[in-house]
């Protein structure tokens, strides 16, 4: 029996393996469906069965919460690639490049003159008043003027298949763990695909990131001390950071490991205090510092945004970063990129109403049902009302929220994801994706060629993240078109 | 606030540790090893029970509350248990989280601290931890009973060995390293010691016993647990002699689980870490060791014997309790505890 069942439905939606006939495979899926019909299905599942024995003994795993036993599951994986083609990937490339730097002179701008709020270009009001605007880093130079280094932005196709922009994550993105690992496994899995189909290697991605990170070492040493400072263990994410320690070969630190002196941090080891230099940081900035952030923090290192202050340490990301990735500035984010670029913005974001202005204020109001509404500060697919799937109810209970405090809600038209054929229950069904790269910003900007494709395995879901039955894909950026 | 010229000196980056790090490794080592000598330790009793049939009820009790005895857990295992048969003595040796010292919880407990630090060690050392305690929690004492305990002992050394093999093949010696073996032999040592008096809490035999077909085949026991039965023949051609197999497991200098060796290797790595590199020992933790060490070069058996045997193995497991509780104060930098509470905040970080 083949995977590719004769009734496949690629459905209304754009489909990244068919044309809409759901018949004709695109062309740079050939290889991949001509591979897909000579493979037994229990060949198949026999490879799948082996790629998830794999995680599980690698511990290739998230932690779930509310358990006393801390269990872990793998994220769940779906052999079908998704395939992007050389062209295509080029103007994905060429448009997060230049939206990463605009958002880069835009946070400059907004801890230094603050030009383009003068220039009302956004309302200042949405700025001042944003709860990730760091007050204390106005006029403070971040090492080399760059404060996003690694940013992971949200992509979804349409229904025409047009590539826009979800969401920008500037503060401690993840995922780039799994686009590492999910690779590995493909390449297991389908030794022989790999090599005649040209994908592109993501496996640069712990050298780039780690050049970024000695890119930004205070000029102390010509050995500089880099370390990635974890929540611990018991975060979800715990898996990822060990992961992206050990690709870069540097010490994984809690709060606790670190001490600050003279603004200056070290690290406690068996042998005394080791000075560091560089901290890629995974927790967020209230977490950082229990004397100037939340101070109930246990998490962080007192004196630490002194140290990063006083210049003897550099933090990466920078600490504010989150003002430009907030939900709301995302709306003005194409006029971010005309107002300090000049120019047109390459990649679209998704049609936005803002419910702080009041025309749009009144459409999301009369119009609820038919969008989709986001509060301005959650994360995770929390907060977040799709209209269309959603009660009566619930929809009132969200048109209450946003009248009553709008600078804290989005509207946005429903988009309809793409769809790849994914494996469930025995055949390839249409599942909608998404896709996470990550852009690393060092001496230059670079763009992994790839990134993490997430899916929502449930049927007509239209949610990715993993904490709501959401897996994920390898993403193949071919060199060529086919 | 203390003027930075005051800080300790500090390595070079490559040799740079953390304490939390060196900490992990030695309870991650500790935990292995004693996760595997319980695993000895149930076997070998099970085993003997099945070469002595006709051991009554009361005499079958006697034998595995000294078993538990011996473990230190026997008010835990009251609270838990009504008698201690095979079965219970089993659950609560094997499976029970409620006991720390339960095989399941040290496998736990040895792969949560190579979790925190698996950025620290090789992938294989990992994967065999990690591979061990998925298996532990897919078996329960019914299963272990079904299709005959000495497979699941067996995989459970053979994992604890693959452990150590891979470390020696993986592990770069370094400073780490020292932490791992530290932890081994610490452990290993005090195992000994125990397994040793599970034989003082079946019953000092009785002088017509001495030597006897029952008290033969617990020495053999005793020696089995320890896998030094081997050893011990090639070593003494002659039968299992009364206090010949004590003598053997306390002071054989060449064989690796015996307490001489293991105590001599606590020494020697003890001083690497401590940086102890004088004829005198500086810190009271090296002080105990080469005190230590130098009863095992000196006293005899008899001696021992007349001192006796319980005691002498009671006194050295305090001994060994005080060394590894000064190394991990010496070399540490941090308090240690954390709360709950930073573990939720970790979590929803």
């Amino acid at each position: 029996m083949s995977l590719i069942s004769t009734t496949y439905d690629a459905g209304s939606f754009f489909d990244e393996m068919f044309e809409p006939d759901g018949k004709t495979v695109r062309p740079h899926y050939r290889r991949l469906a001509e591979r897909l019909s000579t493979l037994p299905a229990a060949d198949f599942n026999q490879r799948r069965a082996a790629v998830d024995l794999a995680f599980l003994r690698r511990g290739v795993t998230f932690t779930v919460y509310n358990d006393s036993e801390g269990t872990e599951r793998i994220f769940p994986f779906d052999l079908i690639p998704r395939i992007i083609p050389g062209r295509e990937w080029a103007k994905l490339e060429a448009g997060l490049i230049q939206r990463i730097t605009a958002l880069n002179l835009f946070l400059h701008d907004l801890y230094h003159g603050q030009k383009i709020l003068k220039d009302k270009i956004v309302p200042a009001a949405l700025i001042l008043g944003a709860k990730h605007f760091r007050r204390e880093f106005m006029n403070f130079n971040v090492p080399r003027d760059i404060y996003v280094h690694i940013c992971g932005t949200d992509l979804i196709r349409d229904h025409a298949g047009n590539y826009l922009v979800l969401e920008d994550n500037l503060r401690c993105p993840s995922g780039a763990s799994y686009m590492l690992e999910n690779r590995v496994a493909m390449r297991r899995a389908f030794p022989n695909l790999f090599s005649s189909y040209g994908v592109r290697p993501v496996e640069t991605y712990g050298d780039s990131l780690l050049k970024s990170l000695l890119y930004l070492a205070p000029d102390r040493t010509d050995k500089p001390n880099v370390v990635l400072l974890t929540p611990g263990v018991y975060n979800s994410a715990y898996f990822e950071h060990t992961f992206l320690a050990r690709q870069m070969g540097i010490p994984i630190v809690e709060g606790r490991d670190l001490v600050v002196r003279d603004s200056k941090v070290y690290m406690r080891t068996t042998a005394g205090l080791v000075q560091v230099d560089v901290i890629y940081r995974r927790i967020d900035d209230d977490f950082l510092d229990p004397t100037v952030f939340r101070a109930d923090s246990m998490l962080g290192v007192p004196g630490l945004v002194g140290a990063a202050r006083a210049g003897h340490v550099a933090l990466a990301n920078s600490i504010g970063t989150g003002v430009a990735d907030d939900k709301v500035i995302y709306a003005y984010v194409p006029k971010i990129i005309k107002y300090y670029l000049g120019e047109e913005p390459i990649l679209a974001n998704v049609n936005t109403y803002l419910a702080a202005e009041p025309l749009d204020r009144k459409y999301i109001l009369e119009n609820i049902s038919k969008l989709v509404v986001k509060s301005a500060n959650e994360a995770g697919g929390y907060g977040m009302l799709i209209g269309p799937a959603s009660t009566k109810a619930e929809c009132e209970s969200f048109r209450a929220q946003v009248a009553a405090n709008p600078r804290n809600f989005i509207a946005q038209d429903p988009i309809a994801l793409s769809r790849s054929p994914t494996y469930c229950d025995g055949e390839l069904q249409g599942r909608h994706i998404d896709l996470r790269p990550y852009i690393l910003y060092g001496k230059k900007i670079t763009v992994t060629p790839g990134g993490l494709t997430r899916v929502a395995l449930r049927k007509g879901s239209l949610v990715v993240n993993s904490s709501q039955g959401g897996g994920s894909k390898d993403t193949w950026v071919l060199q060529g078109d086919e | 606030m203390p003027p930075a010229t005051k800080l300790p000196p500090s390595r070079p980056q490559a040799n740079v540790m953390l304490s939390r790090v060196a900490h992990s490794l030695y309870w991650m080592s500790r935990y292995i090893e004693r996760a595997e000598n319980i695993a000895r330790l149930l076997e070998v009793n099970l085993q003997f029970l099945l070469d002595f049939q006709g051991l009554n009820d009361a005499s079958l009790k006697d034998h595995w509350d000294s078993i538990i005895l011996s473990t230190g857990e026997e008010k835990l295992f009251a609270e838990h248990y009504k008698t201690a048969t095979s079965r219970t003595v089993t659950e609560f040796l094997a499976f029970d989280l409620r006991n720390p010292g339960s095989i399941l919880a040290c496998v736990f407990a040895a792969r949560e601290n190579a979790r925190m630090i698996r950025d620290q060690i090789s992938a294989e050392m990992w994967e065999t931890l990690n591979e061990l305690h998925l298996y532990l929690k897919s078996q329960n004492t019914t299963d272990v009973w079904a299709s005959g305990p000495h497979e699941f002992f067996a995989r459970i050394k053979q994992a604890s060995h693959l452990f150590q093999g891979l470390t020696g093949a993986t592990y770069s010696r370094s400073e780490g390293w020292e932490f791992i073996q530290f932890g081994k032999y610490i452990e290993r040592a005090d195992k000994t010691t125990r397994i040793l008096d599970v034989k003082y809490h079946i019953l000092l035999p009785s002088a017509s016993d001495v030597g006897g077909a029952v008290d033969t085949a617990q020495w053999q026991a005793v020696l089995r647990s320890a896998s030094a039965l081997e050893a011990y023949r090639r070593a003494h051609v002659s039968a299992i002699l009364p206090w010949k197999a004590a003598e053997f497991l306390i002071f054989s200098d060449s064989f690796p689980r015996s307490l001489h060796y293991c105590v001599a290797q606590i020494d020697d790595f003890l001083r690497r870490i401590l940086s102890e590199t004088g004829a005198r020992p500086k810190s009271d933790a090296a002080r105990a060791a080469r005190r230590l060490l130098a009863d095992l070069q000196s006293l005899s058996i008899t001696e021992i014997i007349d001192q006796g045997l319980h005691e002498f193995l009671q006194q050295v497991q305090t001994t060994l309790d005080t060394i590894g509780e000064e190394v991990v104060q010496t070399t540490m930098f941090y308090p240690a505890e954390s709360s709950a509470e930073e573990q939720q905040q970790q979590q929803q970080q």
